[in-house]
C-alpha cells in the first residue's frame, strides 16, 4: 500500500508560502545579499574583461566585454541558484528542521519543493539580472532585445535550483556540495562558452557541451544581447524547461525517499 | 462519548527494510481525553505519530483522524491538528512574533487573522515581554513553549506532543504541564508520546504502554497500577542487599526486581519487610506506592535500549 516515491508530483498554491517565507528572511540581509551576489560576477566581467579584452580584437564579432557579458549573466545566475538550492536549502531541511515544521501544517513536501525551487531561481533570477543592468549601464549591451534575457535567466534559475535540490536530497553534509562544484558547476564555467566561444573546444567536447543547460542558457543570451534571435532558440529553452521539470521530479522523489519514511 | 473519536488507528503495520517498526495496532482516543503513548526508546512512538499525521504511508492498517482517512486526506486532517514535534524547529532567523505570522500562513490563515490570534497566544506562552526578540536568545523552556503556542495557531481540536518535555529543567516542565492542563479544561484533545512515567501519570486519562512496535498494556494509569503491579515498594540500596534479599526480602516480598545494587520488592504487605531493614539498621530503603514507572518496567525489562 505504501505509495512510491515517484508519484507524480500534485501542486498547490500553498507552495507561495514556502517561498514567502523565504523571502522574508533574505529581506533582512537584502543589501549584504544583494552586494555579494553582485561583487563575484562583476569582479570576473571587469577583470578579464578589461584585462584580458585589452589584448584580444574582437570575440565572436564583439568585444571582449561584451562577449563576456552574457556568459556571465548565466554563470551567475547558476551560482546564485546553486549555492540557494544546496547551502541554504540544506540548512532548512537538515539543520533548522524548517521542513519539517512545515510539514506538520497542511502542506505536502510537494509544495516545500516547489517552493524552494521557485525561490533558490528568484533568487538567481535577482543576480543575472542585476548583472545585466550593470553591463547595460556600461554600455555593453546594443540592443532592446536583451529584455527578452530576463525570462531566460529565470528559466536557467529554475534549470540549476532543481540540479542543487537534488545534491540536497542526496548530502549527509554541507561538504558533500563540493564534489557538485568542483565535478559540474566549475567545468560548466568553463566549457559552456562563458569566458570563449564554443568552438575553441576539440570537436568531442563541443558534443559534451552540448548536453550541459549552461550551454544553452549562454547560446540564447548571447545573441540576444547583440539583437539577434538565433534560429536554435527553441531548442535552448526546450533543454533547460526539461532541465528544469526534470529535476524537479527527480529531487521531488530524493528528498520524499529521505524524509516521507 | 457524543463527539466521534478524533483518532482511531487499526492494524496498523510499518517496517523499514526488514525491520518492523509498527506491528499491527490498534488504539483510539476519545474527545477531549489526554492519551499518552509510552515506550522505550525505539519501541516505535514517533513512528506512530508520523503515520497519524500522515507524513509516512502504513504498509497496512487504517487511520481516521478527525474522520478524515489518512493518509488520502491527510492534508484536510493536519489543518486541525497542531503538533509540537520532538526536534526543535523554530525558525531562528524570525523574531518569536514572526515565527507565529509565518506559521499562520502555511495553514491559510489571513495575515490579520494570525495578528488577531498572537496576543493571546504569547500570553499563553508566558512570551508577550519577548515578542520582537530573536529565537537564538531564548531558553530551552521559553523555546518550548513558543512551540506549543505555535501548534495552537490554526486553533486545533486535536494536538501531537512528541516527548514534549524532554531535556527540560524542572521548573520548565512543570509550566508545560499546567499549560497542557488549561487546553484540557478548553476542551483539546491531546495524544502525548513520553518516557518520563510521572508526565503521563499526571496528564494522561489513559496510556498505552508500547514496546517493539506492539500496545503491551492500555488503561487508566491507576488501573494499570492495580491491574499489573502490587500496590507497595519497598527500595533497599547499597552493599549487602543482595544478601538480605536472598536471606529474608524474596521471601516475605511476592516479587523482587535488582539492578545493580538495589533490590525492589513487591508487596501488599510491606510490614515485615520495613521491621526487619528498620531491625538491621545498616540498609537504606525507601517504601512508597507503587507507580506507572513500575508497571512499566515490568513490562518492558530493565534492559538498556540503546
Amino acid at each position: 500500500m505504501a505509495t512510491s516515491y515517484w508519484t507524480l508530483p500534485q501542486f498547490s498554491t500553498r507552495f507561495v508560502h514556502v517561498w514567502r517565507r523565504n523571502l522574508l528572511v533574505w529581506r533582512k540581509l537584502a543589501i549584504p545579499s544583494m552586494l555579494g551576489n553582485l561583487a563575484d560576477p562583476l569582479l570576473y566581467m571587469f577583470g578579464l574583461g578589461y584585462g584580458l579584452g585589452r589584448m584580444l580584437d574582437d570575440v565572436g564579432g564583439m568585444s571582449y566585454i561584451g562577449f563576456l557579458a552574457a556568459g556571465i549573466i548565466c554563470s551567475s545566475t547558476m551560482m546564485s541558484a546553486s549555492f540557494e538550492a544546496m547551502y541554504s536549502g540544506f540548512s532548512r531541511m537538515h539543520v533548522q528542521k524548517t521542513w519539517e515544521a512545515i510539514l506538520n501544517a497542511p502542506l505536502t513536501l510537494d509544495d516545500v519543493v516547489l517552493g524552494e525551487m521557485v525561490w533558490a531561481a528568484s533568487k538567481s533570477f535577482l543576480s543575472g539580472t542585476a548583472v545585466l543592468i550593470v553591463a547595460t549601464v556600461l554600455g555593453l549591451i546594443p540592443s532592446p532585445l536583451a529584455l527578452a534575457v530576463i525570462p531566460l535567466i529565470f528559466l536557467t534559475g529554475l534549470a540549476f535550483a532543481g540540479l542543487g535540490l537534488i545534491m540536497t536530497a542526496l548530502s549527509p553534509s554541507y561538504d558533500f556540495f563540493m564534489y557538485y562544484f568542483t565535478l559540474c558547476v566549475t567545468p560548466m564555467m568553463l566549457l559552456c562558452g562563458v569566458f570563449f566561444p564554443l568552438d575553441q573546444l576539440p570537436a568531442a567536447a563541443q558534443i559534451f557541451a552540448q548536453l550541459l543547460p549552461l550551454t544553452h542558457a549562454v547560446s540564447l543570451a548571447r545573441p540576444l544581447v547583440s539583437g539577434v534571435v538565433p534560429p536554435t532558440w527553441l531548442l535552448h529553452i526546450a533543454v533547460l524547461a526539461l532541465y528544469a521539470v526534470g529535476s524537479f521530479y527527480i529531487a521531488l522523489a530524493l528528498t520524499r525517499r529521505r524524509l516521507l519514511q | 462519548m457524543s463527539t466521534a473519536a478524533p483518532l482511531v488507528a487499526t492494524g496498523l503495520r510499518k517496517s523499514y527494510g526488514t525491520h518492523e517498526v509498527v506491528c499491527g495496532l490498534d488504539f483510539e482516543i476519545r474527545s477531549g481525553e489526554c492519551f499518552g503513548l509510552l515506550g522505550p526508546n525505539g519501541a516505535g512512538k514517533t513512528t506512530t505519530l508520523r503515520l497519524c499525521l500522515g507524513l509516512t504511508d502504513p504498509d497496512s492498517g487504517t487511520i481516521t483522524t478527525l474522520g478524515r482517512p489518512v493518509p488520502q486526506e491527510a492534508r484536510t486532517a493536519r489543518s486541525r491538528i497542531g503538533v509540537v514535534p520532538q526536534f526543535d524547529s523554530l525558525d531562528p532567523d524570525f523574531t518569536i512574533r514572526e515565527n507565529l505570522q509565518i506559521f499562520g500562513r502555511y495553514f491559510d490563515l489571513a495575515d490579520h487573522v494570525v495578528r488577531e490570534r498572537i496576543p493571546d497566544l504569547l500570553d499563553f506562552a508566558g512570551l508577550t515581554s519577548r515578542a520582537d526578540t530573536r529565537i537564538q536568545t531564548l531558553s530551552g523552556g521559553m523555546k518550548r513553549r513558543l512551540t506549543l503556542a505555535r501548534a495552537l495557531i490554526n486553533d486545533p481540536e486535536l494536538l501531537f506532543l512528541d516527548e514534549p518535555t524532554t531535556g527540560l529543567d524542572p521548573q520548565a516542565r512543570h509550566v508545560i504541564w499546567e499549560r497542557l492542563r488549561r487546553l484540557l479544561k478548553q476542551g483539546k484533545t491531546l495524544l502525548l508520546t513520553t518516557h518520563f512515567m510521572e508526565e503521563a501519570e499526571r496528564l494522561c486519562h489513559r496510556v498505552a504502554i508500547m514496546d517493539t512496535g506492539k500496545i503491551i498494556a492500555e488503561g487508566a494509569p491507576h488501573a494499570l497500577i492495580t491491574q499489573h503491579i502490587e500496590p507497595q515498594v519497598v527500595e533497599v540500596y547499597g552493599e549487602g542487599a543482595l544478601d538480605w534479599a536472598e536471606a529474608y526480602g524474596r521471601s516475605h516480598a511476592e516479587r523482587c526486581e535488582s539492578t545493580g545494587e538495589t533490590i525492589f520488592c513487591y508487596t501488599h504487605d510491606p510490614a515485615p519487610l520495613i521491621a526487619d531493614l528498620d531491625q538491621r539498621g545498616d540498609l537504606r530503603y525507601l517504601h512508597r506506592r507503587a507507580s506507572l514507572e513500575d508497571v512499566f518496567l515490568k513490562l518492558t525489562g530493565r534492559e538498556l535500549r540503546d
